[in-house]
C-alpha cells in the first residue's frame, strides 16, 4: 500500500500516525509540508531513519526545492522522486492513502 | 477623553509596539502569507513592528526557496524587503531552529536568534500581539 503524508510532523500527528500504523514493507510518500520531516538532524529524521528499512520512504523533491531544501542534507535511506515518480508509485500500488 | 486609536498611524499620532508572531510552514496553509502582509500594514501605519518566528514559522526564512516546479508563487523574497518598510526587529527561537535541523546560516535574512526564556520577556513588553 502507498501511504502519502502531506502535513508537518511538528503541527500535526498525521505522519506519527502514518507510521504507527503502516504495515512492513508499505510505501510512503512524503509531501508537502510532510518534506519537513526528512531534514537531516531534525527531530524526525532519526525517527525515519529508524523505520527506514521496514518502509520504502519517498520525498517529493520540487517540495523539498519549494522550502528551501533542494540542497539540504536528508535522512538517510529516504529517496527523492518527482511528480512522475509520484504517479509511478501510485500505478504500482493497489491501493494508495493519504494521512493529513 | 483622549482617544489612544485616534491619531493612530497620522503623523505624531499614537505609536504602538506590534509583535507579529509567526508559527506555521510558508507554502501548506495561507497563514504565512497573510501573516506578512498584515506585518507590511503595521509598518506602513508606521508602528513599532517585530515579527518573531519560531515552531514551523521558523521555516518562512529557509533560503533557497525555488517554487517554480510547484506553480507556487514563491514570497520569501518579500522578507527581504522588510528592512525597506522599517522593519528591523526579526527574532527566531533557538529552540524551534534546532529541532527542525536548521540554524542561522538557512535563513535569508539577519535575525536575532533568542531562547525561549528571552523571547518571552520580549512578548511581555507589546501592547498588541498577534498569532499567525
Amino acid at each position: 500500500m502507498l501511504h502519502t503524508v502531506n502535513k508537518s510532523p511538528f503541527e500535526k500527528n498525521s505522519l506519527a500516525s502514518c507510521l504507527r500504523l503502516a504495515k512492513t514493507g508499505s510505501v510512503i510518500l512524503l509531501t508537502e509540508d510532510a518534506v519537513y520531516a526528512a531534514i537531516s538532524g531534525s527531530e524526525f529524521s532519526l525517527k525515519l531513519e529508524d523505520v527506514s528499512t521496514k518502509f520504502s520512504i519517498y520525498v517529493l523533491e520540487p517540495d523539498l526545492k519549494a522550502r528551501g531544501l533542494g540542497n539540504k542534507p536528508l535522512a538517510t535511506g529516504i529517496q527523492k522522486t518527482d511528480y512522475d515518480g509520484f504517479v509511478d508509485l501510485v500505478c504500482e500500488q493497489p491501493v494508495t492513502q493519504t494521512w493529513f | 477623553m483622549n482617544d489612544p486609536y485616534e491619531e493612530e498611524g497620522a503623523p505624531g499620532g499614537v505609536v504602538k509596539k506590534f509583535m507579529y508572531i509567526n508559527r506555521r510552514a510558508p507554502y501548506g496553509t495561507i497563514y504565512a502569507l497573510e501573516g506578512l502582509e498584515v506585518a507590511l500594514v503595521g509598518a506602513a501605519f508606521e508602528q513599532d513592528v517585530s515579527m518573531v518566528f519560531i515552531d514551523d514559522g521558523v521555516f518562512q526564512l529557509k533560503k533557497e526557496q525555488d517554487t517554480i516546479e510547484t506553480g507556487m508563487k514563491n514570497f520569501s523574497p518579500t522578507y527581504r524587503a522588510l528592512e525597506m518598510y522599517d522593519v528591523e526587529k526579526l527574532y527566531v527561537e533557538k529552540e524551534s531552529l534546532e529541532a527542525r535541523g536548521l540554524s542561522e546560516d538557512d535563513l535569508l535574512v539577519p535575525v536575532q536568534v533568542l531562547e525561549a526564556t528571552a523571547l518571552a520577556e520580549l512578548i511581555d513588553t507589546q501592547d498588541v500581539v498577534l498569532n499567525f
